[in-house]
């Protein structure tokens, strides 16, 4: 039994780190009802940004606040020369334009710091924990145990900001109807200003820990994949929802591999959530946290 | 309630030479007309007259060709909605533009948007002025709630509200942001005769209480002519008429468009 809780944690704790990616998208597509493709090429900027600071032998909170900034302006810039113009396109458009987006990051990605992968040390070892080793036969890894905690914390923090302050409350509104949201005095470009930069943020933060856990390289932008089974399960317009569909994919996938895998000749971790994920499009398309919108006829 | 009681004021807002078209379609063709201070106006018309256009040239979601608007004596060529919205103008809409996803209360809160000033840092860590402004708008946020009788539905999402509760949301939503002027688009449409006669009575209370200008579109002649004080009458972009209920009731060119004329 103890085995069948230590994948149960480690799942669970990757589930986490599943989460913080599958935020960054839905803090876009709740403001502006894209899916942001690039999502996951601005998590690679950020981490490949910091890590090249790093090496160049800036200390590690000077380091943070450079690569910060970049991914703010980065935001800020997206808003002004990407979306402003697109402003009432079809949906399709804008996410064609991330879509371009994203190869923009990379390119530029790789032009400032080169296509070298990095191993990035936060310091946190990636040992099981003495302690529970100890008290309850299981092993815990510390990296993760840490991961998981700023990730819930962020997470945790960002929900409670759009649900109870003005800035959440207008994000919710542009959202819905961007005429209306002007109409009661809603500074539409302030607020993707806003989203984006906060994105970035969360980007930066989910570059850190992956990159520090899988090294930096190019494949961290194929993260993005990761958060789509998270979001079909939790709801594309939900942070409460990113949380939980990132638990449940993180456990199930674990569990799946150790008690499935040998089955099938295992590897199946790798697309278990897909399949997760379609099962939940057949029963609940809008996502277990997802807005139900009832048209009227 | 007399038109004296209320103190009618100076011209708040004042459109000359409006005329806006789409393509090769007029939509509105040189219209003047002026509002005054703490009165209610009527614009009305037969369908495609007009009268949205009017109301969205005010609020400045369209930009008419020609003509100027002077509102607070500020004299613009155009208005956008953002400037409308913080100089005190506030609307609702034909075709109920509520945020769906939101509760009742969450709807009306964004009405206060403009009366809250705490930085993104303050609200961030959730301190300070975040905190106070956030409480003080939500008090305020119920007294309109009280005002308008939807205490009971206050947590629920709009969307799952009938058609004529929706409307008197969107009107809580627009008067939280107490507003100098109120544009109504056909707040009446579609309900039966008791809720159109508890809009009347609000449209009266806010009017009467709080002083505010009232512009609104509406099509049953009885409330037009029952509540306001001074009507614009529109036809196919132009204006027709303009003056008081009884002036309207009596004027010839108003009565052939409305009735249809021999031909």
């Amino acid at each position: 039994m103890s085995f069948f809780f230590e994948v149960l944690i480690g799942g669970l704790l990757s589930g986490v780190m599943y989460s913080l990616v599958a935020l960054g998208f839905v803090l876009i597509y709740k403001a502006s009802g894209v899916f942001n493709f690039a999502q996951g090429a601005m998590v690679f900027f950020a981490a490949l940004t910091c890590v090249s600071l790093l090496e160049l032998g800036f200390n590690f909170w000077l380091a943070f606040a450079l690569t910060l900034a970049a991914m703010v302006a980065l935001g800020l810039l997206t808003e002004r020369f990407v979306l402003r113009p697109l402003v009432n396109q079809p949906q399709i458009t804008l996410f064609m334009a991330t879509i371009g987006l994203t190869f923009v990051i990379e390119g530029l990605a790789q032009m400032f710091w080169g296509s070298q992968p990095h191993n990035l040390d936060l310091g946190i070892q990636d040992e099981p924990l003495a302690w529970i080793a100890q008290t309850t036969g299981m092993n815990v890894s510390k990296f993760d145990l840490v991961a998981a905690g700023i990730a819930a914390a962020l997470v945790a923090s960002l929900a409670l900001f759009f649900s109870r302050t003005r800035i959440g409350r207008a994000l919710r509104a542009v959202a819905d109807d961007h005429q209306a949201a002007l109409a009661v005095g809603i500074p539409l470009q302030q607020i993707w200003g806003i989203v984006w930069a906060v994105a970035g943020f969360v980007a930066l933060v989910a570059g850190l820990l992956w990159g520090a856990r899988n090294g930096v390289q190019f494949a961290l932008t194929f993260l993005a994949l990761k958060a789509l089974p998270v979001l079909i399960l939790g709801g594309f317009e939900s942070i409460p929802g990113a949380i939980i569909g990132g638990l449940i994919i993180g456990a199930s996938e674990k569990l799946a591999e150790v008690y499935l895998g040998p089955f099938v000749g295992g590897g199946i971790e790798g697309w278990f959530p897909y399949v997760l994920a379609l099962l939940f499009l057949l029963v609940r398309p809008e996502g277990l946290f997802g807005e139900k919108h009832i048209d009227r006829v | 309630m007399s038109i004296a009681a209320r103190r009618i004021g100076d011209v708040i807002l004042k459109l000359d030479n409006i005329s806006l078209a789409f393509g090769g379609v007029k939509a509105l063709t040189d219209i003047s007309f002026d509002v005054l201070e703490h009165e209610v106006r009527a614009i009305i018309g037969p369908n495609g007259a007009g009268k949205s256009s009017m109301l969205n040239v005010i609020n400045g979601v369209y930009h008419p060709q020609h003509g100027t608007i002077a509102f607070h004596g500020e004299v613009r060529r155009t208005m956008d909605t953002y400037t409308a919205a913080t100089h005190g103008i506030a609307r609702t809409f034909q075709n109920i533009a509520l945020f769906r996803g939101m509760s009742v209360l969450d709807n009306i809160m964004t009405g206060r948007i403009l009366k809250m000033k705490a930085n993104f840092v303050e609200q961030a860590i959730w301190f300070g002025r975040a905190r106070r402004e956030e409480l003080e708008n939500r008090r305020k946020v119920e007294e309109v709630i009280d005002f308008l009788e939807i205490q009971h539905i206050r947590k629920t999402p709009v969307g799952r509200l009938p058609y004529g509760l929706q409307k008197r949301v969107e009107l809580a939503r627009a008067l939280a942001a107490e507003p100098s002027m109120l544009l109504l688009d056909e707040p009446m449409a579609g309900m039966n005769v008791e809720e159109k006669q508890d809009m009347c009575r609000f449209v009266l209370d806010v009017n009467d209480q709080y002083g505010t200008t009232i512009v609104l579109i509406e099509h049953d002649m009885g409330v037009v002519m029952d509540i306001s004080d001074r009507v614009v009458v529109l036809d196919y972009g132009r204006k027709i008429g303009d003056g008081t209920p009884d002036e309207i009731r009596n004027n010839k060119a108003v009565i052939d468009a409305y009735l249809g004329v021999a031909h």
